[in-house]
């Protein structure tokens, strides 16, 4: 359990200086250019993901403060805080940035940070391409935000079904950005998914083999292989979707021999997997950091790994019990009723072998666990009216209302949100060498628990009192005003735990207590390196003797060498056994990937004006990619120099 | 003996707290008034049943968990310990798989139910439209066919088959305390079953999401004897009645002088418009602009002169009329029972 010396002897080099001098070496190897430029060239895993979390924390706050004005809106009925017209941007945004800018980027964001260090090599399998994820990232970012304080948001829901979302009943430019900014997040979201596919299959250390991947590393890929087909669903649909709104096809026109279902099926097809793509890697935090604070390894690893597995394919068999209220016959509605039901059991599998492993450990209620405990309680809550609402009779009483708002909040926050604040003060004394206070860590969790019940819980009521969801005012007469105050009320302690997470934050960037390597005598292998970790993550890429990589490693476990220190080496290993398979020399920093992601961009939003982007964005694109793809021989010279 | 009672009820009052919050349930879906409604109601309380249950015994067993082995020394996990852990996860996902197995058989049963009514059905055809609804009675007699809107009126007892079409964008037809919903798309012809089994009034709401106004897109189904609803159908059968006295009669003049008529119909008048709901005998209706207002003569001069300002985005537009021209065009529009 406790960590060896980094390196056995046998492994250094006879005479320290040369032993120094190969140090250095390797460091300026790794190690980004100086400044600004290195900054925009940056091809490092852990620089790249960091900007992720950084720019998708932006949107959560962003996102959350969307979500504060509706609930004011809302405390009482006909107030005027928000005209419908600003109310529709606002539950649009907010729904729209969270999933897309906030959630599924920030899980794969995790996951560019850790995999990697988790299966011990020294950076993803694409750097250039993973550059590009993130800049595209950012472009819709930048875009979508920049659009809603403009007032020009899109306001057709985050599902922007159509023909509401069509040509005909969304003029003007709204629903295009919306439909580009998808655009530019399936680009990223596709990135992160090879990324993590190829990293986790050809990169691990040897002696881990498949069935000692960690748990994290599993869910990860799951989710990569679920965005594959998920985000290219919807990237066929929100073309579709495009082009009807702007060069006249009629995909979706009903009255000219269109079907304004197709989008929902489309949607849907990826929407519901979309869930998944969110939850599965917070689970697979979960099963990261419980190890670490029961002192004993997950309870049923096959059993947790097939159940992410199973997941990942029954997801894919739910989309129509979003539309049960459509026209769906009943033989059909009630198959999907089943797999509904189904997927169930193994959500249900993976919470039994977490509650066994905490019954079965010595728990220690630091706050990452509080926030595990915590995920538990509220995913089980929302899981259960999730069976409640895969039922037709059930769903048909209840879709669209605010029990179906209080249910995938439960799921969302509770089942992602949740193992992700938990992993915040998990990994950041990794990724920033402080720990995290765990005073203001306890604040955070309670306030963030409480407030999330007094926000959701009264919503399932609300629903079945016969609340819609996505009104913008409703009569007093109905008599929902109680419970509405009651829950903008929750939704302010909510704000306030995410203020206080905040200036945890700050603090302890100011004067934090240090980590060292291993603060939570944890088992996997981002643990066995300095933290931050440096450019090229392990001096040695360790080799792995058992499923809880440092839990088994004995005094003279071997670790590798011969790896160039002088050139980006990487070691390749084979699929199932992950024996040693070749040296791959890695890419360069390099600015290309930014001029690509800003010809992308020139092509994305000038189509949204004029069909001819199309054309101007080609040109800009192939110069990013011409430029690219350019070889450089003089930046090996450069190095050789330098060394 | 009578302080269990009382606590009893304390503890019932508690438990309802949320709900008895509100004095009026004219949408909610624990208050069923038809056989649907009140099916799906059953299925609901037993899911609640089930499932609160559940909820409980994990919170439980989690809190229990993190509680119990704290500080304990180290116990080393055997492999005998493992397999009793593995026998007892597996007996609970075996639980687990029966209870959902029993929960979705009780599903499907309901859905049979659901699906169709017996009985000759009144047949209605509901149109959406951004942002109101437009109710059409069939009938085999030319004559004897009817629009109107906003409100559906429907004979207690009797099965109701309700056509839903869209002209626009998606609607969905809910009507809690009678049924589930279903959605209006255009392209599309959906149906549903529906039955009062009480009189009353029940309110309903576009639940999909429909565009700025969706939130002020209502509808009342008000159930009746089949007397009352017959005298209902036959006097919304007849034209509106030629206005008699004189501030009518120049009420008349400025509606069909405005631009009213471009999109209301008054049977009985020379309009036609098909673009804003048949106004034929709006005096007796119950709300203004699809539930948005109640239909009282200072409502409905507001809504005639500022409809942006009341419902913003609405696609009736302001009209400016003079004083003396407005109270006439009210007490015309009011006097249409």
């Amino acid at each position: 359990m406790k960590r060896e010396a980094e390196v056995p002897r046998s492994a250094l080099h006879a005479d320290p200086a040369e032993d120094a001098r190969d140090l250095r070496r390797l460091e300026r190897t790794w190690s980004p250019e100086r400044g600004l430029w290195g900054w925009l060239t940056s091809v490092d895993h852990k620089s790249i993901a960091r900007r992720y979390v950084a720019t998708a924390l932006v949107s959560f706050v962003l996102a959350g403060i969307n979500a504060l004005v509706m609930r004011v809106q809302l405390a009482r009925p006909e107030s005027h805080v928000l005209g419908p017209d600003a109310y529709n941007q606002y539950f649009t945004t907010h729904g729209t940035a969270m999933m897309f800018l906030f959630a599924v980027p920030i899980m794969e964001a995790v996951g560019i940070y850790f995999v990697p260090l988790m299966v011990g090599t020294r950076n993803v399998a694409f750097p250039r391409l993973n550059a590009l994820g993130y800049w595209t990232f950012l472009v819709a970012t930048i875009f979508l935000w920049a659009s809603f304080y403009a007032n020009v948001g899109p306001d057709a829901g985050w599902t922007a079904y159509v023909p509401l979302s069509g040509p005909q009943f969304s003029p003007g430019k709204r629903v295009d950005t919306w439909a580009q900014m998808i655009t530019f997040t399936e680009v990223s979201a596709l990135i992160g998914a090879v990324e993590i596919i190829t990293t986790a299959f050809k990169q691990r250390a040897p002696g881990m083999s498949l069935n000692r991947i960690p748990l994290f590393v599993w869910a990860e890929v799951v989710t990569a292989f679920m965005i594959l087909f998920a985000m290219s669903t919807i990237a066929t649909a929100s073309m579709m979707l495009a082009m009807d709104r702007l060069i006249g096809t009629h995909f979706f026109n009903p009255a000219e021999g269109g079907d304004a279902l197709l989008w929902q099926h489309l949607f849907w097809f990826f929407g519901h997997p979309e869930v998944y793509i969110i939850f599965i890697p917070a689970t697979g935090m979960v099963s990261a950091m419980l190890p670490a604070f029961t002192r004993r390894p997950v309870f049923g690893y096959t059993a947790i790994v097939l159940s992410l597995i199973g997941t990942g394919f029954i997801g894919f068999g739910l989309w129509v019990h979003h539309m049960f209220a459509t026209a769906v016959p009943w033989l059909g509605s009630s198959f999907f009723t089943a797999s509904s039901v189904m997927i169930a059991v193994p959500s249900g599998i993976q919470v039994l072998c977490w509650i066994a492993t905490v019954w079965d450990g010595r728990p220690r209620l630091a706050t990452p666990m509080l926030f595990i405990l915590g995920f538990l309680v509220l995913f089980v809550i929302g899981g259960l009216t999730g069976v409640m609402i895969a039922s037709v009779p059930f769903d048909l009483q209840m879709h669209d209302t605010f029990f179906v708002v209080a249910h995938f909040h439960y799921v969302l926050i509770g089942g992602a949100v949740f193992p992700l604040f938990g992993a915040f003060y998990y990994w950041f004394p990794k990724v920033t060498g402080r720990m995290l206070g765990e005073r203001l860590g306890k604040w955070n969790f309670w306030l963030f628990f409480a407030g999330m019940n007094v926000t959701f819980f009264p919503m399932h009521f609300l629903g079945l009192l016969g609340m819609p969801r996505r009104v913008y005012t409703y009569s007093p007469d109905l008599g929902w005003g109680p419970l509405n105050m009651t829950a903008t009320v929750g939704a302010f302690v909510i704000a306030l735990s995410v203020l206080v997470f905040f200036a945890n934050v700050a603090r302890s960037l100011a004067r934090g207590a240090p980590a060292g390597d291993d603060p939570w005598g944890a088992d996997s292998l981002e643990w066995a390196t300095a933290s931050p970790p440096p450019p090229y993550n392990f001096r040695y890429p360790p080799v792995v003797q058992g499923r809880a990589a440092l839990w088994s490693r004995t005094p003279d476990a071997p670790v590798v060498t011969g790896l160039r220190t002088d050139k980006p080496e990487i070691l390749m290993t084979t699929l199932l056994d992950a024996e040693p398979e070749s040296r791959h020399v890695h890419p360069q920093p390099t600015i290309w990937p930014l001029v690509t992601a800003i010809g992308l961009s020139v092509l994305l939003l000038s189509l949204i004006y004029t069909p001819w982007g199309l054309i101007w964005g080609a040109a800009a694109v192939s110069i990013g990619l011409i430029g690219w793809g350019w070889p450089d021989h003089h930046r090996g010279a450069r190095l050789e120099e330098r060394g | 003996m009578t302080l269990p009672l009382r606590a009893r009820r304390w503890a019932a009052a508690a438990a309802l707290l949320p709900l008895a919050a509100c004095d009026q349930r004219v949408q909610s879906a624990l208050d069923p008034a038809g056989p649907q409604a009140e099916r799906i109601r059953r299925l609901m309380v037993m899911s609640i049943w089930i499932a609160a249950p559940i909820a409980v015994a994990v919170t439980a067993a989690v809190v229990w968990a993190a509680l119990r082995g704290r500080d304990s020394a180290h116990v080393p996990e055997t492999p005998r310990a493992d397999r009793r852990m593995a026998a007892t996860v597996a007996g609970l996902v075996a639980a687990t798989v029966v209870v959902l197995f029993v929960w979705m058989i009780s599903d499907f049963s309901a859905i049979r139910s659901l699906s169709k009514l017996d009985g000759r059905p009144l047949a209605v055809t509901l149109v959406g439209h951004q942002w109101w609804w437009e109710v059409q009675y069939h009938d085999s007699v030319a004559s004897h066919q009817l629009t109107t809107a906003n409100e559906i009126h429907i004979p207690v007892g009797r099965p109701v088959l309700v056509t839903l079409e869209s002209r626009d964008v998606i609607h969905s037809f809910w009507v809690p305390r009678l049924h589930g919903k279903r959605d209006l798309i255009p392209g599309y012809t959906n149906r549903i079953w529906l039955r009062a089994d009480k009189p009353g009034a029940f309110r309903g709401q576009c639940a999909e999401f429909c565009g700025q106004q969706h939130a002020n897109m209502a509808l009342w189904v008000i159930a009746e004897p089949q007397a009352r609803f017959d005298a209902w159908y036959r006097a919304q059968l007849q034209p509106a009645a030629a206005p008699a006295d004189s501030t009518r009669i120049a009420g008349q003049k400025a509606f069909l002088g405005n631009s009213c008529v471009m999109c209301h119909t008054i049977r009985g008048t020379p309009t036609g418009g098909r673009n804003g709901p048949d106004l034929t005998h709006l005096g007796g209706r119950r709300t203004l602009a699809a539930g948005t207002l109640p239909n009282t003569p200072g409502h409905l001069g507001g809504w005639v002169v500022d409809p942006q300002g009341i419902k913003p985005g609405t696609t009736m537009p302001p009209n400016n009329l003079r004083p003396d021209e407005l109270r006439a065009l009210i007490a015309y529009l009011e006097g249409l029972k």
